[in-house]
């Protein structure tokens, strides 16, 4: 016969054996969520769960941006009207130019009969707040699938793109910086139209162009766009200007940093543009060889 | 030592609702939008660990657990980063709450230091196995932050638990 302890005692399995199981159930579901993104399901009903709580959170700051808008001087108000009405002349010189250049690009492109650009649908959204965790570069705005909000849409400011849409949650949307380390975008310099990808610098909010052949035409303060070949970002939209080059004997690729165009950590009102539609099939993987296979025949010194 | 020479108090049986409640506003706390701020006190870490120590029947390994997972899901971190840190806060101030109790409130703050540290630290740990760069040593200011307010929390947190001062004369306690 076992010998029981009464159960007035009992306080259920030892702290070390609570310790294991908990401790394994989250290494689990960081493997799931880091290795597999099988853990997405998780992570949605917990963010449903701390929704409301993130909203009573950010009111505090909301409340003070509103006071401060309410007390903003006659004199401020007044030189951003100066400077607007000095913008709109710009602008309203260019808009005079551009509707001919429009008309002379639709000739052109149906002369090429080349595929017409259609302007995508965007949504105005606002930034909520940037992550806590140090780790990543990341905010969160305040549109979701409810507004028609898809991961992997671009997300750009009135300067140049911000980063893209990486979660999406019914009423917010995660949208991890173009600055994040884990964040790639597809560019190419203004200058001579070098493709290259960009890669996030992380903590230092710059950028690095890794990957390019040390003679690599690039030079400092060019200006890098999206190049658009993928498909997410459309074409043209600036990205980063270059600050520094180091090019090492020692190392098959040139060290490149950049400074990101847009105001990554400035801006509040962004916008989301909507992925393009009606691309092309991806060609099939036979296909794809035998298109790759000619290409090795080509000299050297023919990069792109 | 301390503990003989202050006055105790008895303090009256404790409300979870009341428990739930810190834990809920602490989250609240860490939500807000603090951007890059250094030295910004781990406030749910900082609750978990009060009531481990003050609580330990009633707040477990367990809570500490799945109010990680909401940390990391209002983030947007890593999922389990700040649930596998806090399983851990929440076990080393379970096995010290004996201990704890037992020194002045300075002397308890730096045993919760320590806790926080550690807690950090796995956290850290877990964020660079996955990938991410050392954030800087102004990281673990947050802790430090947080241990300083440990005497603060322990008189809040007591609050709803204290007597009223009133002396009865017909009373010898």
């Amino acid at each position: 016969m076992s010998y029981q302890p009464p159960p007035f005692f009992s306080r259920g399995p030892a702290p070390v054996v609570r310790l294991g199981f908990f401790v394994s159930l989250a290494v689990l579901l960081m493997v799931l969520d880091a290795r597999f993104r099988y853990a997405e399901a998780v992570r949605e009903t917990l963010a449903l769960l701390a929704y409301p709580l993130q909203r009573i959170a950010l009111a505090p700051s909301e409340l003070l941006g509103g006071a401060s808008g309410f007390f903003t001087t006659q004199v401020a108000l007044k030189r951003e009207n100066e400077q607007l009405k000095s913008k709109e002349l710009v602008a309203a010189s260019d808009l005079l130019t551009v509707e001919a250049l429009r008309a002379e690009n639709a000739q052109l492109r149906h002369v090429l009969e080349a595929r017409e650009r259609i302007p995508r649908p965007a949504t105005v959204a606002e930034i909520l707040y940037q992550g806590r965790d140090p780790f990543s570069r990341r905010v969160v705005i305040d549109k979701g699938s409810g507004q028609g909000i898809e991961a992997g849409q671009a997300v750009i400011d009135d300067v140049g793109v911000i980063g893209q849409v990486t979660r999406v949650y019914p009423w917010v949307a995660e949208v991890t910086l173009i600055t994040d380390k884990e964040q790639r975008t597809p560019v190419e310099v203004v200058r001579n139209g070098l493709r290259a990808v960009i890669y996030g610098g992380g903590d230092k909010g710059t950028l690095d162009l890794s990957y390019t052949a040390t003679n690599a035409d690039v030079q400092a303060d060019d200006l890098l766009v999206t190049s658009g070949i993928d498909g997410t970002y459309p074409p043209g939209l600036p990205v980063a200007k270059v600050t520094k080059i180091e090019r090492d004997a020692a190392s098959y690729f040139a060290k490149i940093t950049c400074i990101p165009a847009a105001g990554t950590d400035q801006n509040r009102q962004v916008l989301v543009l909507a992925r393009e539609t009606g691309l092309p099939a991806r060609p099939l993987e036979g296909e794809a060889q035998s298109v790759t296979a000619p290409k090795q025949k080509r000299p050297k010194g023919g990069k792109n | 030592m301390a503990y003989f020479e202050q006055p105790q108090r008895i303090l009256l049986p404790v409300n979870v609702g009341y428990m739930a409640l810190t834990v809920v506003l602490a989250l609240l706390f860490n939500l807000m939008p603090w951007h890059d701020l250094v030295g910004v006190p781990d406030m749910v870490a900082l609750v978990l660990a009060f009531w481990c120590v003050h609580q330990p029947r009633k707040m477990g390994i367990g809570a500490a657990w799945f109010v990680g997972l909401m940390m990391d899901a209002g983030n947007g971190a890593l999922l389990g980063q700040h649930a596998f840190g806090y399983a851990f806060l929440a076990f080393g101030a379970i096995s010290l709450h004996r201990r704890i109790l037992w020194f002045s409130q300075w002397q308890q703050a730096a045993h919760v230091l320590i806790l926080l540290l550690v807690c950090q630290a796995l956290m850290l740990a877990v964020g660079m196995i996955a990938g991410s760069p050392f954030p800087g040593i102004g990281y673990f200011a947050g802790s430090l932050v947080a241990a300083a307010l440990w005497p603060i929390a322990s008189f809040v947190l007591l609050l709803p638990q204290r007597r009223p001062d009133s002396i009865d004369e017909n009373r010898p306690i």
